[in-house]
């Protein structure tokens, strides 16, 4: 959140490229400024007309996609929007809708002992850590509902992806790869070290909102034993 | 429509699924858009009918399916050039239609669409639409995620819904795609069109591509004679990006993905171009072994 005495975070610089006629492609220097980003864009999309039109805003590492109905709006108006919402002073309420979720993890997974050796610390050092880590969810990808979290632990969980990746990983995984956690709504294939598993719905179709993790969403993860 | 209206299904051909004009606005959310294959022949099959915008459809891959009417129904097929026969009265009397008119059945009429002699995708409408469950604002299903209603399976019974709107102004309307050997996408060049190397984008274009059967309504792959000089292959992936319909992938095999419907919403692989509206509804109608290229558009 921004509030009073906190600096509002600098701008992300833009460079924006055409996929066509109906969406756009920013870049930007890293995935905490795609949230950033995207979040200014979702927050009050009637604030800015220049959005009208907008379809998908979709976040990723380093851009953020804009697509648009090219039969209400064209690229220029679009961008526009864009610039706008990147050069805002202040994040518009950024945070304030920011939604919070606890997720309780049986710390069982096949890999937890050898990531906690990769990682050199022991076990109940890696649980305490993942537990006391303060994740954020970047961006949706791989499968619907599949967030890559960020976590405010300076890297010191940071782990490429396994050497071979599982045919089958099972739903409800809590998993580390790639700078990232994760957590798998479904059964799939998947190359993340796998260190608990959760019973929480991480997606659910029948619900408006289906997904529980959304790009901005505030992850804790809560040790069940 | 009254409730009661419903077509049984006989025959499913080699795939039918429910489409409808798509699932926009979960793309943030790993969900893709979806929809009818070919967005033009889904809107002639609805306006034939005289439906509103958006109702559902059922979209087969190189035709087969059958289905028996309970109830009158008014019924047209649109996209690929396939032969549509109507049996009436319990199979005394038969009556073909041509692909793109709308025609109507009978309480226990039967429609049969046979293997397209041209395209991949036929679209069948009937009045009302059909009134599958939606999943998230949408009846498309979606073979990626497997959002969406199931694919088609003979004995099934499927509800007309209420979708209708005006009675429809015209009985027949020809295919906007010309159907004809040598398929042409119209592309222009995508963002990251510079990663595959200045021979990249003259490559794309002049090469005659085959499609693989490896293609399905998330991508049409194409295959190409081996390239001589390919650029530094570990420079063709970045950080997964979002991806739209039409996109084309180049990935480090150097064989082009066009991306249709149920696109992945995030990859890695540079776009190196992306096709017009018009050319993904042309690109949702190759069949494996067409060949196909590419031709550069202004925009």
């Amino acid at each position: 959140m921004t509030g009073p005495g906190q600096t509002p975070e600098s701008p992300p610089r833009l460079q924006l490229r055409a996929l066509g006629g109906s969406a756009l492609l920013a870049e930007v220097p890293d995935a905490r400024s795609a949230l950033t980003l995207y979040s200014r864009l979702r927050a009050q999309p009637s604030a800015s007309p220049a959005l009208d039109g907008v379809i998908d805003v979709v976040p990723a590492e380093r851009t953020v996609l804009v697509t648009f109905d090219a039969a209400r709006t064209d690229a220029a108006r679009v961008r526009r929007g864009l610039e706008e919402a990147a050069t805002a002073p202040v994040a518009p309420v950024a945070g304030a809708g920011q939604r919070r979720v606890e997720i309780p993890v049986t710390y069982d997974g096949p890999d937890l002992d050898d990531v906690a050796r990769t990682l050199g610390l022991t076990v109940g050092e890696l649980i305490a850590l993942h537990t006391a880590t303060r994740w954020t969810a970047a961006f949706i990808g791989f499968a619907p509902g599949f967030a890559y979290l960020m976590g405010d632990d300076e890297g010191r969980l940071a782990l490429p992806r396994r050497a071979t990746p599982r045919s089958a990983v099972p739903a409800g995984s809590v998993a580390l790869a790639a700078g990232y956690c994760g957590v798998y709504p479904r059964e799939s294939p998947g190359g993340w070290h796998l260190i608990g598993h959760t019973d929480a719905a991480l997606w659910d179709s029948r619900r408006d909102d289906p997904a529980l993790i959304a790009p901005g969403t505030v992850v804790g993860f809560v040790d069940a034993g | 429509m009254p409730a009661e209206h419903a077509v049984e299904v006989l025959a499913t051909g080699p795939l039918t699924l429910v489409q409808d004009a798509g699932r926009p606005g979960f793309a943030h959310l790993g969900v893709t858009g979806s929809g009818a294959a070919d967005q033009g022949a889904y809107r002639a099959a609805n306006r034939l009918v005289g439906n509103a915008s958006g109702a559902a459809v059922l979209e087969s891959v190189l035709g087969g399916i059958a289905l028996r009417a309970r109830g009158a129904l008014l019924v047209a097929v649109t996209g690929a050039s396939a032969e549509v026969v109507v049996e009436r009265g319990g199979g005394r009397a038969a009556v073909e239609h041509p692909v793109g008119c709308s025609f109507t059945l009978g309480d226990g009429d039967v429609v049969r669409v046979g293997t397209p002699s041209a395209g991949l995708r036929t679209v069948l409408a009937v009045r009302g639409g059909f009134a599958v469950p939606p999943t998230l604002g949408s009846r498309s299903s979606d073979v990626l995620s497997g959002l969406g209603p199931a694919p088609l399976r003979a004995g099934e019974v499927l509800p007309v819904g209420d979708a209708a709107g005006e009675w429809p102004e015209a009985t027949l309307l020809p295919s906007a795609i010309g159907w004809r050997p040598g398929w042409m996408l119209a592309v222009t060049p995508g963002p990251r069109a510079e990663l595959a190397g200045d021979a990249g984008w003259p490559r794309l274009l002049a090469t005659e591509w085959t499609v693989s059967p490896a293609s399905n309504r998330v991508g049409v792959r194409l295959v190409g004679p081996p390239s001589s000089a390919e650029p530094g292959r570990e420079a063709l992936t970045l950080p997964s990006e979002g991806m739209v319909v039409g996109a084309v992938q180049l990935p480090p095999s150097g064989e082009p993905v066009v991306f249709l419907r149920d696109h992945p919403v995030t990859g890695g692989y540079p776009v190196i171009a992306v096709l017009t509206p018009e050319a993904v509804d042309v690109a949702a109608q190759l069949r494996p072994g067409d060949a196909v290229g590419f031709e550069a558009v202004g925009g």
